[in-house]
């Protein structure tokens, strides 16, 4: 297809999402959003997918927002920034948080803007030992969007936050590793290959199950304890009623492996 | 016959009426309006009901009324709608009414779990009077009942922008009593209207007639007919047994005299 800036695939149970404008190192532009919102939808109405892995092609993973299209001369009246946080990405963080399936997210490369923040709001981070993260929107006179300033500090604490945010330094995927951003750091070569095989491995598991978790942890942000202690109640009585759970109670008894079907 | 748009399912001395016209979104066309209310008074009078819930589906639980409808009447075609009288028997059910959101509670939606005593949502709930977008306005009890419980300033916000509110807002606001997992809103609901329908019938009716007293009188006037109620149910059994029953540490079993 062309201007195919999104590449997905079922396989086994899982979507595999690319990020495909490697010339641009993956940078968004209005059309790409469109094409990953409608990815989104697939993996949030097909029951079939039990995962998404989200990665990007070339030697990038995502650039943020593509400056091309936002390039402003002194005579022009300024953009509506807000105008596509809101329309785009906020909407694209939303979604990935409330999707109740586990999103693997592979950082391939560099990682800036709004991609740093895109690969923070996956479930699982791994990122290949060549990969870097960078809050670059301190360069531009902007603030960090895509959840962004939410995450940073939640990952990495508030000195660190800081210091990414107003410094906008290159950060390496093993200090990422480090300060507790991501889930791992594999050999470039083997990025793809392992996380593929983590991703098939969540798509056998208790989705529904897993989706709850999902729904606890995210919740706990806003939540105070009581109100998570309840929640947890709530999530708990549901879980006890899914189809994986019995499975994997009665699994457990007859000494055998599960068979999850996602229910 | 004629086309169940209401399901009724009984549990117990629960009743719970599901809105079920999937293909429109629940709107809450005349005929689907007549058949709740018709519900409504059958479970009034039924002694063996001590609760109605109002449920909807996953994802509305009503989105407004029927547009259809509403196209085809002018000024004295709406002078003449009956629709109004319906609205106020459903006003009228003299036992605890809950409604489980889950989804988009508009218009005429929003309107009917306004007009609830109880209203439980999911965390899906949005809430919201659109009609002024459509040129009109909310003509259910929506400018009248909404400023009573959320306020001024986001009461004319809601009607003037047309624009809804989501769970959380709603619960801030009053609106709605409680917030629950989507999965979990109707059983929620349900649970509260045992609970309820397990108190004295008598005294439920009385307390529920007080509680609609402080929306229509002054305070002075509320009072007296508070305490107008709470004499009026000196003389049950109900009040005997349930005050043995507490110093007898048991269950009371009410009979509702």
């Amino acid at each position: 297809m062309e201007n195919a800036f999104i590449l997905s695939h079922i396989e086994a149970g899982v979507l595999t999402i690319t990020l495909n404008r490697p010339d641009r190192l993956n940078s968004f532009n209005d059309e790409m959003h469109h094409q990953l919102s409608e990815a989104l939808t697939v993996a949030e109405r097909d029951d079939s997918v039990r995962c998404v892995l989200i990665t990007g092609a070339g030697r990038g993973f995502c650039a943020g927002q593509d400056l091309n299209d936002r390039n402003v001369s002194v005579d022009q009246a300024p953009p509506d920034l807000g105008l596509s946080v809101e329309r785009f990405y906020n909407p694209l963080i939303r979604r990935l948080s409330a999707l109740p399936k586990p999103i693997v997210c592979a950082v391939n490369g560099v990682a800036a803007g709004a991609g740093a923040a895109l690969a923070m709001a996956c479930d699982i981070v791994v990122a290949a030992d060549n990969a870097s993260f960078i809050q670059s929107f301190c360069k531009l006179g902007l603030v960090p969007d895509s959840g962004g300033s939410w995450y940073l500090p939640r990952l990495a604490g508030h000195a660190r936050a800081m210091g990414m945010a107003l410094l906008g330094d290159k950060i390496s995927a093993q200090q990422a590793l480090e300060w507790g951003m991501i889930w791992q750091v594999v050999a470039a070569a083997e990025l793809a290959g392992h996380t593929q095989s983590m991703a098939k491995q969540l798509a056998t598991q208790p989705t529904y199950g897993l989706g709850l978790i999902k729904k606890a942890m995210y919740s706990s942000a806003s939540n105070t304890l009581d109100q998570q202690l309840d929640l947890e109640r709530d999530l708990q009585r549901l879980g006890g009623r899914s189809e994986d759970y019995r499975e994997g109670v009665s699994a457990f008894f007859a000494k055998r492996s599960p068979n999850f079907s996602g229910k | 016959m004629e086309t169940p748009w209401i399901l009724r399912e009984q549990q117990q001395r629960v009743v719970t009426l599901t809105l079920h016209r999937p293909d429109a979104r629940n709107a809450l066309s005349t005929a689907c309006l007549e058949q709740l209310v018709y519900q409504l008074e059958q479970a009034d009078s039924d002694t063996d009901v001590g609760a109605v819930v109002i449920a909807g589906a996953a994802r509305f639980f009503a989105a407004g009324a029927d547009l259809r409808e509403l196209q085809q009447q002018d000024v004295a075609a709406t002078q003449l709608d009956h629709r109004p009288l319906l609205w106020q028997r459903l006003a009228q059910f003299s036992k605890p009414l809950l409604a489980a959101v889950n989804g988009y509670a508009l218009g005429a939606g929003c309107e009917l779990a306004l007009a609830c005593d109880i209203t439980i949502c999911g965390e899906s709930a949005r809430f919201g009077l659109p009609e002024i977008t459509l040129g009109l306005m909310p003509g259910a009890g929506g400018t009248q009942r909404l400023i009573r419980s959320v306020g001024k300033s986001r009461a004319y916000q809601m009607v003037l922008t047309g624009e809804a509110i989501d769970a959380r807002c709603a619960l801030q606001a009053g609106l709605v009593s409680e917030v629950c997992v989507d999965a979990l809103t109707l059983e929620r609901t349900q649970q509260l209207a045992q609970r309820i329908s397990q108190q004295a019938p008598l005294a439920l009716r009385a307390a529920k007639q007080a509680l609609k007293q402080a929306q229509e009188t002054g305070l002075n006037q509320g009072l007296q007919m508070e305490r107008q109620q709470f004499v009026t149910l000196a003389a049950t059994e109900d009040r005997r047994e349930g005050i043995a029953a507490f110093f007898e540490k048991r269950t009371p079993n009410y009979q509702g005299r």
